[in-house]
């Protein structure tokens, strides 16, 4: 399974049940368009952790990298390599 | 030695020192509404400010589940002690531990370890309690520095703190500052009358134009809510469902030797079944609570992203479990039961903590439903 897929995956099982019919395109912004509540991001840390084996620090918190599909993929990508 | 050896022996430590340090003056330090100086210094020594820290900080490096199975035993002799280690170990020292820079944490976190300074954690306001992103304490940038002005309530050790991690609003979003006691503009205030937690020296912090330090900014500016409360409360709740559990065994232990000793209509008081009754649904629950707490623990050593909602299952349940296992040994001790001579007294009120801090059981009960909603939900197949 792709990086892409794992991370939909993840997010999908994890939408909020007033979101959970609609379709979550790769660059929805998940925090703004209300998809997760606000325990999410450190479930979505916690996984990017897990699963991609990395630890994150202080200087990755910012909301931006974990705000779409898209932008989690780039940036493991920065972190990981592709 | 084996690890899991290791660690059984720490908390076998802390049960004989809870025995012989903590649980004989627990009445004392909830009647003078104070922990005295000399405990706190002789916990430090023993490295059970920092049970779960690595050693580079002091730590005695208890796992997840060790760490709750030795919050057990201090929460057991004594509610206040345990939150002085939930407060000070779990919401900031692990919060610090997750998030800080590097130099924050050589900073803090040893000095938190040794006992030289002791940190509490500043969310709760006069108005603002479950709705934690409603924070009406503010901060303004100015120059090298933030302004914070602000009243927070219901700050556990707050009294005592050499520090504050303070949670705040501003322009960039809310954030979490290291606040010391000596910045100019500090003021805390005890807060008397308190139903439970009276040694927890439960204060009111004033924040007036107390300029903090850019540097003191913890896990970036705007991140406060998302990363630094959800941490600090999540590491909360793990902590308090052990008080739980401490709660709920230590009185279903004062519900079994009381039965025992006690006779009325000539015979023990447990062989009467209505009271059998009561100590097999505390049997059975307290095993249930533990059973859950230990289950999170596992999840959280195996940093699973779902432990932080078996952490808040296990938090639900437990309070619950503490509050209704200790009425039931108030119960089963009658009049005794209601009187300060008798430990069950005690933990009647504390259980009754358990099931508001660290997000209400209705809170909770929220979390835990959304979850459900979402994970048990079997989409049917259409035709």
């Amino acid at each position: 399974m792709s990086r892409t897929q794992k991370i939909r995956e993840f997010i999908e099982s994890h939408l909020v049940i007033s979101n959970n019919e609609k379709v979550l395109k790769d660059d929805d912004n998940i925090f703004e368009l209300g998809f997760v509540d606000s325990l999410f991001a450190l479930q979505l840390v916690s996984f990017i952790e897990k699963e991609f084996e990395i630890e994150l620090e202080n200087n990755d918190l910012d909301l931006k990298n974990f705000s779409s599909i898209n932008s989690i993929v780039s940036f493991l990508e920065n972190k990981l390599g592709r | 030695m084996d690890q899991d050896l290791k660690q059984e022996k720490i908390v076998e430590e802390a049960r004989l020192f809870a025995d012989k340090a903590i649980r004989p003056y627990a009445a004392e330090h909830d009647e003078k509404g104070r922990l005295p100086k000399n405990l706190i210094k002789k916990m430090a020594e023993k490295g059970f400010l920092s049970t779960s820290f690595p050693k580079e900080y002091g730590g005695l490096e208890l796992d997840p589940v060790y760490y709750g199975l030795f919050t057990e035993e201090i929460g057991k002799a004594c509610c206040s002690t345990r939150a002085l280690v939930t407060v000070n170990t779990s919401l900031v020292g692990e919060t610090m531990l997750r998030w800080a820079r590097k130099d924050q944490k050589e900073k803090w976190l040893r000095d938190i370890a040794s006992g030289r300074k002791i940190g509490a954690f500043a969310l709760s306001e006069p108005e603002v309690g479950s709705n934690a992103q409603g924070v009406m304490t503010s901060y303004k940038e100015s120059g090298s520095h933030y302004i914070l002005n602000g009243r927070k309530k219901w700050i556990t050790f707050g009294d005592l703190a050499d520090f504050f991690i303070v949670i705040a609003t501003g322009e960039r979003g809310i954030t979490a500052f290291i606040v010391e006691r000596e910045f100019e503009g500090l003021k805390s205030h005890p807060i008397k009358g308190m139903l439970a937690g009276r040694a927890s020296h439960i204060a009111v912090v004033e924040l007036d134009d107390v300029a903090v330090p850019k540097e003191n900014v913890l896990g970036g500016v705007g991140n406060g809510f998302t990363y630094i409360v959800n941490t600090a409360l999540d590491h909360g709740r793990y902590s308090i469902a052990w008080g739980g559990v401490a709660v709920a065994q230590e009185a279903l232990e004062s519900m079994v030797a009381y039965s025992r000793q006690r006779s009325q209509f000539g015979k023990k008081i447990h062989e009467f079944q209505l009271v059998q009754g009561m100590i097999g649904d505390a049997v059975t629950k307290v095993h249930a609570a533990r059973a859950l707490c230990i289950r999170a623990g596992e999840m959280r050593r195996e940093k699973a992203p779902q432990a932080i909602m078996e952490t808040a299952i296990a938090k639900y349940f437990t309070s619950m479990v503490a509050m209704e296992v200790a009425a039931n040994a108030v119960q089963i001790h009658g009049g005794n039961g209601c009187c300060s001579d008798y430990p069950v007294e005690r933990l009647f009120r504390e259980a009754k903590i358990l099931e508001i801090v660290e997000g209400t059981s209705q809170i909770q009960q929220e979390l835990i439903a959304r979850f459900g909603l979402r994970k048990y939900y079997k989409k049917s197949k259409k035709s």
